[in-house]
């Protein structure tokens, strides 16, 4: 289970993120959702080490995670995709599973053996199955489509086997057929993965209609939690957001 | 078995049997470089042409360590000959002040560079591109003005005077020419098939998951600092050896190895060659060098000439040579099949 405990982390004098409390059970499916600049990226900044925080927890599964450093707190097992994807971008498909398998392995510093050790191919094979890559094996990442290049980037963070797995806006830059496309993959890696799935999503139309649970943040503060139907409901969420620039795709 | 796992062992199967195979392929490839290499004294007396391998191999195996760096890790030092440098001086030194026997000298001046180089490079690999760039400079300069100023110890702006001793040694006898040629072959070959095992391990791929995304690296928990440094170290290790060959090629040991014009070549060397291919800064060299010979028994301004050639690189070609090459050839190789 992963649990934020009061955690802030200020730019200046702007509280980005300011004593956010939550919890993600294990197996849970949560949307993070709120207007720009409300902290969501700097929440998942946070929690997987880009940022350190100026104070409070991250604990998974009772550990305190706060302030290590990326590596580390990968190797726990949390992993992360990013909002704009991001890959190598001249390692063949199946050459970014394989290294990042060796990485996750600790074998990425081994010099007298050559790439690809045998014992990686298991498992980035499984990923490139599961995210339907195993086409495109061979192709350099640079010339993949924008869509691939964040199934990738997911594949990336799921080829590590993370506990918890973070991705910041999985649909960001797509098009509307494709959004739902990406979607669903996201729905079915997390039920047939088993795993903790955290996402931020502009789109209000995919959030309430996959996420069991929703979080809205504002301002860097938690303004409410819970399932689509009590966020559709929720005056300080209408208010805050779905009220104003939001109003038509609530609807 | 399942039809599945058949499958699966299938696919499994070549790519188990292809990376052992490509091992087997570069020692092959070796081999053959090497035979061809140490049959020269054979075919030919000319002097002139076994001192240009010398200097080639000398060369070679300094702009190929920087390649390391450059092309496969995306780090442009502008020091790494000050490694050259030192790996001259130090086995010059050795030789000169502690007679040892020369395999001793050889890895004892490795011991030093690996030392020297840990430490500068912790201090290096944290900084960015052009701060990294910069201050590698820096220690450069740094260990050129030590050799100009320690002149008691290093002979000063005179380098290292009076010849290296070259005792023989498991019958190898180095102040013999053809023994000389034949032992720089043969630390040429044998580094760059070191060098070609780096690229090609998983620490290889790592370096290229550094080189083209960082941070992304670091999320997958691979910590890009000691990765740095480790090449950092490995790549001074061989310009150090090339270092080495020229030392005993010319029989001492001069402050310009360690100038940053030195650097500036390998620099050169690997826009020549180009750095997409592990080859690449080999082939570099060998134009380099013909450049140099041939260029400066026409003119006095060889230097106006190679600035030329070099601005036909960068901005004519785009790459280097080797880099052209093939891509001339997968491009031809795709037009075949698209027929």
């Amino acid at each position: 289970m992963l649990e934020i405990r009061n955690l802030a982390k200020s730019f200046g004098g702007v509280k980005a993120t300011n004593d956010v409390t939550l919890d993600f059970p294990d197996g849970s499916l949560t949307a993070v959702i709120g207007p720009n600049g409300a902290g969501k990226s700097t929440f998942f900044n946070l929690i997987t080490g880009a940022l350190r925080p100026d104070s409070g927890q991250v604990l998974l599964d009772g550990v305190d995670l706060a302030g290590r450093s990326p590596p580390e707190i990968v190797r726990h097992g949390i992993g992360r995709a990013f909002q704009v994807a991001s890959i190598f971008k001249s390692l063949t498909v199946q050459e970014t599973m394989l290294a990042a398998v060796s990485a996750d392995q600790r074998s990425s510093a081994v010099l007298h053996k050559r790439f690809p050790l045998p014992e990686t191919r298991d498992r980035a094979e499984h990923v490139m199955e599961l995210l339907g890559l195993a086409g495109k094996r061979n192709r350099t990442a640079a010339t993949l489509s924008h869509g691939d290049q964040k199934l990738l980037d997911i594949a990336l963070a799921l080829v590590l086997e993370p506990k918890v797995l973070l991705l910041d806006e999985p649909t960001a830059g797509m098009g509307p057929e494709e959004r739902w496309r990406m979607i669903d993959k996201v729905r079915e890696l997390w039920e047939t993965q088993k795993i903790t799935v955290v996402f931020i999503e502009h789109d209000m139309d995919i959030v309430f209609k996959i996420a069991p649970k929703i979080v809205v943040l504002c301002y860097g503060r938690i303004l409410a939690t819970g399932t689509p139907d009590e966020i559709r409901n929720n005056n300080a969420v209408i208010e805050a957001y779905l009220g104003t620039e939001h109003a038509g795709a609530a609807a | 078995m399942t039809e599945l796992e058949a499958g699966r062992a299938e696919t499994l199967a070549p790519v188990r049997g292809s990376a052992a195979l490509h091992r087997y392929r570069d020692v092959l490839i070796a081999l053959i470089a090497f035979a061809v290499l140490a049959s020269l004294p054979l075919f030919t007396g000319s002097k002139a042409l076994l001192d240009f391998v010398i200097r080639c191999s000398a060369y070679g195996l300094f702009a190929s360590s920087l390649n390391l760096l450059v092309g496969y890790t995306g780090l442009t030092s502008f020091g790494h000959g000050m490694f050259f440098g030192l790996g001259a001086y130090s086995f010059g030194l050795i030789m000169q002040k502690l007679g040892l026997p020369i395999p001793v000298a050889f890895v004892a001046t490795l011991v030093i560079t690996a030392i020297i180089a840990a430490v500068i490079g912790a201090i290096c690999v944290r900084l960015k591109e052009i701060y990294f760039a910069f201050v590698t400079l820096a220690f450069q300069m740094l260990i050129h003005s030590t050799i100009l100023s320690w002149a008691s110890f290093t002979g000063g702006d005179q380098g290292l005077r009076g010849g290296i001793p070259r005792p023989a040694f498991f019958g190898i006898n180095l102040a013999n020419h053809v023994h000389l040629y034949i032992a720089s072959c043969a630390l040429l070959i044998l580094g760059l098939l070191a060098m070609r095992q780096i690229a090609q391990s998983p620490f290889g791929y790592t370096l290229r998951m550094i080189r083209d995304n960082a941070a992304r690296a670091s999320f997958l928990g691979i910590d890009v600092w000691r990765a740095k440094l480790t090449v950092f170290v490995l790549a001074a290790l061989f310009a150090s050896m090339g270092g080495m060959v020229m030392a005993l090629f010319v029989s001492g040991a001069y402050p310009e190895f360690a100038y940053w014009t030195i650097s500036g070549e390998a620099i050169f060397i690997n826009m020549l060659g180009g750095v997409s291919t592990f080859l690449g800064p080999m082939v570099g060299t060998v134009l380099l060098l013909l450049l140099n010979d041939t260029v400066t028994r026409f003119t006095e301004y060889h230097g106006i000439v190679l600035g030329v050639v070099i601005l036909f690189f960068a901005l004519g070609l785009r790459k280097g040579l080797l880099d052209f090459v093939t891509e001339w050839f997968s491009h031809r190789r795709d037009a075949g099949e698209g027929r």
